[in-house]
């Protein structure tokens, strides 16, 4: 008999002559205590991100840029990683371009194994787009694709999220249903909640653990 | 990897360890210090009660709900997951769970694992069967790197290296990796960055644990704050996650509240900086993320405790590590002294089915019973009420059929017979008046020893009237009245 079998086998013995309990789920349990009136969904998101050392910017869809250049300048980041492929990064590279820009745009075009020593060490910054926000939690989503894959917000040490002010939910359970995940999820789903931080030692709170030391969040109010 | 020298078998037995680790005021100012801040910040993370418990009651029947028709889940489970292009592997015992990561990773050539933390693996000592087989396996979580550093086990499920404190890690570090002394934590974490960074790269395979399997959708979630997690599932080609077969849970909504009452009840944190979703290894069009997914689904005693209807509660467990910061018992004495792979509460109640009762006997008892374990549960596990039937099954006579895995460890013909003298003392009027008698009459011949109790006490000495006695003569004297 497999592992499989005997394990499925005991497990059914033990439950005969049992019926399952019903589904008792009670969604007023995760989403009445966490409504929001639309005006002060942004409030709390920045609140909840900065608590944890989120930086949290409020911009326009038309000067989003030239704050990224700012902010690169201020922190005296030699390049940026972007897709170049998304509306958000044709913007980015007009920009950069038209603005003479001294910082070097990378963009991820290749399977990371023809350039995980690079994307490891020598990429400094990285900028993607968002699924959305939870006002609840605090939290940008992402799914990454292939123009933003997964390690884009995660090896370079100062990540830029952009995030819509109109697609920010009021809590997880809302943002799940009104997009239907359940109907069929990507390969991999990310909530993102500040930068990455540990514990660990002493219970002092350190950042830029694994992750990003920095997390920068502008939000686009007009859109 | 140098060899293990595992410090929870210096003292063989849990008394013993619970002595030295009393005397250890370091040890004890560090737990306190941690599992006061723990408490603090769980009590902060639920300001609303109402909310609170309904909450725990969603958990509960959550949980409850998935054990109930748990065979078919992790047959949807595997179907979503295949469909996914997941592969699912089943094992009874940690050596066929290790067996089967290892004979994944040899299939890759693989030299270097990299694991995010995962207490599963801990069950298997996942390390050590690794490096016997000539395979570095690394772990990337701060505090279960420290541990393993200094050749360790973790002493708490949330916060491995809670025992320790900047000093020492720092000393570790210097004695170990040749860094200068510090004792600056910000210091320190850079150095473990630093140090693990080049290990994600480098990894052929990167392991975690699972803390929710959704089987409506086929994904695996992971939460963490430091970012290991997301490098050990992502970075290498290959991604094994080790699991009980417990954590599955029907729906993708189920999650929400599940998550909620994970890091709220774990760490007071409305959410862990990372909350992973995985459903599958990279697609074609992709361009990073491993190449192959694999989900080991390990037994390792589960199904026994499944069998038993009011121990199979155990497997509620979300692993959020609250029962041990609320213990009284665990803060004193720490979690290397319960000598298991999960220390406090909840290992009181789960290690029996893993590793039987009679090789942790004294566990139950190690427990005032206060209550609080249970209380705080974000599962609402009745710990008392599984730790006092743990204490029956402890002492039943062993020549019986047990229903938890070695049970009757604790069994006394002595103290069976002791128990029945008395019930036949207490249960018959003129024995009683008898004994009553004798004991007060020749009450200088009671023993002056009486076992472990004398050992801190004074002997029990019998009074020179009993209180029958002395209520028959205050009726006698106040004719009939009792004033």
């Amino acid at each position: 008999m497999s592992a499989r079998g005997n394990i499925l086998g005991k497990l059914r013995d033990s439950l005969a002559g049992t019926t399952p309990r019903p589904d008792e789920f009670d969604e007023q349990l995760v989403t009445r205590p966490w409504r929001y009136a639309p005006g002060d969904r942004l409030a709390r998101l920045r609140s909840l991100m900065e608590a944890v050392h989120t930086e949290v910017h409020q911009c326009r869809s038309d000067n989003w840029p030239e704050l990224v250049a700012e902010l690169l300048n201020k922190r005296n980041l030699a390049n940026l990683l972007f897709a170049p492929a998304k509306e958000h990064g044709r913007a980015l590279q007009a920009y950069f371009e038209a603005t003479e820009q001294n910082v070097e745009l990378l963009a991820y075009d290749q399977p990371v194994e023809a350039w995980k020593e690079e994307l490891f060490w020598n990429v400094e910054a990285s900028l993607t787009g968002t699924l959305g926000g939870i006002a609840a939690t605090g939290t940008v989503v992402l799914w990454p694709d292939r123009y933003e894959p997964r390690l884009m917000s995660l090896v370079p040490p100062v990540h830029i999220a952009l995030l819509k002010a109109s697609e920010i939910h009021d809590n997880l359970y809302d943002m799940m249903v009104a997009q239907d995940w359940a109907a069929g999820l990507p390969t991999n789903v990310l909530l993102v909640s500040g930068p990455s931080k540990t514990a660990d030692i002493e219970q002092v709170l350190a950042y830029g653990a694994h992750g990003p030391r920095e997390l920068i969040v502008l939000v686009l109010e007009d859109a | 990897m140098s060899q293990r020298i595992p410090v929870t078998e210096l003292t063989p037995d849990f008394r013993g360890r619970a002595e030295e680790a009393l005397a250890d005021g370091q040890l004890r100012n560090n737990f306190r210090v941690a599992m006061d801040s723990l408490m603090t910040k769980r009590a902060n993370a639920f300001p609303d009660a109402d909310e609170r418990e309904g909450l725990r009651e969603l958990g509960n029947r959550i949980k409850a709900g998935a054990l109930s028709r748990l065979p078919d889940l992790l047959e949807q489970l595997e179907q979503k997951l295949t469909e996914n292009g997941v592969k699912v592997h089943w094992a009874e015992t940690v050596e066929e769970a290790n067996n089967l990561v290892h004979g994944i990773i040899e299939a890759r050539k693989g030299s270097q694992v990299v694991k995010g933390k995962s207490m599963v693996s801990e069950e298997m000592e996942m390390n050590d069967y690794l490096a016997e087989r000539g395979i570095e396996c690394l772990e990337s979580d701060m505090g279960e790197y420290i541990v393993q550093l200094d050749n360790e086990k973790p002493s708490h499920i949330i916060m491995p290296a809670i025992h320790k404190n900047a000093r020492q890690v720092s000393k570790l570090f210097h004695d170990k990796l040749g860094e200068p002394e510090t004792e600056d934590v910000n210091q320190l974490i850079r150095i473990g960055r630093r140090t693990l960074r080049r290990k994600f790269m480098e990894a052929d395979v990167g392991v975690s644990g699972v803390n929710f399997a959704v089987a409506e959708t086929g994904t695996l979630l992971l939460v963490e704050n430091e970012g290991n997690g997301r490098m050990s599932t992502t970075a290498p080609p290959v991604h094994i996650a080790v699991t009980g077969i417990e954590k599955v849970v029907p729906n993708l909504r189920d999650v929400v509240p599940l998550v909620s009452l994970l890091t709220r009840s774990a760490l007071g944190q409305p959410i862990t900086t990372y909350v992973n979703l995985i459903s599958g290894p990279r697609k074609p069009d992709e361009l990073d993320g491993p190449e192959e997914v694999h989900l080991v689904l390990l037994d390792n005693g589960r199904t026994g405790a499944f069998a038993d209807a009011q121990m199979r509660q155990t497997l509620n467990c979300i692993r959020c590590g609250a029962c041990m910061n609320h213990c009284p018992v665990y803060t004193r004495v720490g979690g290397h002294t319960y000598g298991e792979v999960y220390p406090g509460p909840i290992g009181k109640i789960i290690t029996p089915h893993m590793a039987g009762l009679d090789k942790v006997p004294d566990h139950p008892s190690a427990s005032s019973l206060c209550g609080a374990c249970g209380d705080v549960c974000p599962v609402k596990i009745p710990i008392p009420e599984l730790l006092q039937r743990l204490r029956q099954e402890n002492v039943k006579d062993p020549e019986q059929p047990q229903q938890v895995k070695g049970g009757g460890a604790k069994y006394s013909r002595t103290e069976r017979w002791i128990w029945r003298g008395w019930q036949m003392l207490n249960t018959r009027p003129a024995l009683y008046r008898s004994f009553l008698w004798a004991a007060t009459r020749f009450r200088a011949l009671a023993p002056k020893k009486a076992g472990p109790w004398t050992e801190n006490h004074s002997a029990p000495v019998p009074a020179r009237r009993s209180l029958h006695d002395l209520a028959a003569r205050h009726l006698d004297q106040n004719g009939g009245r009792s004033s």
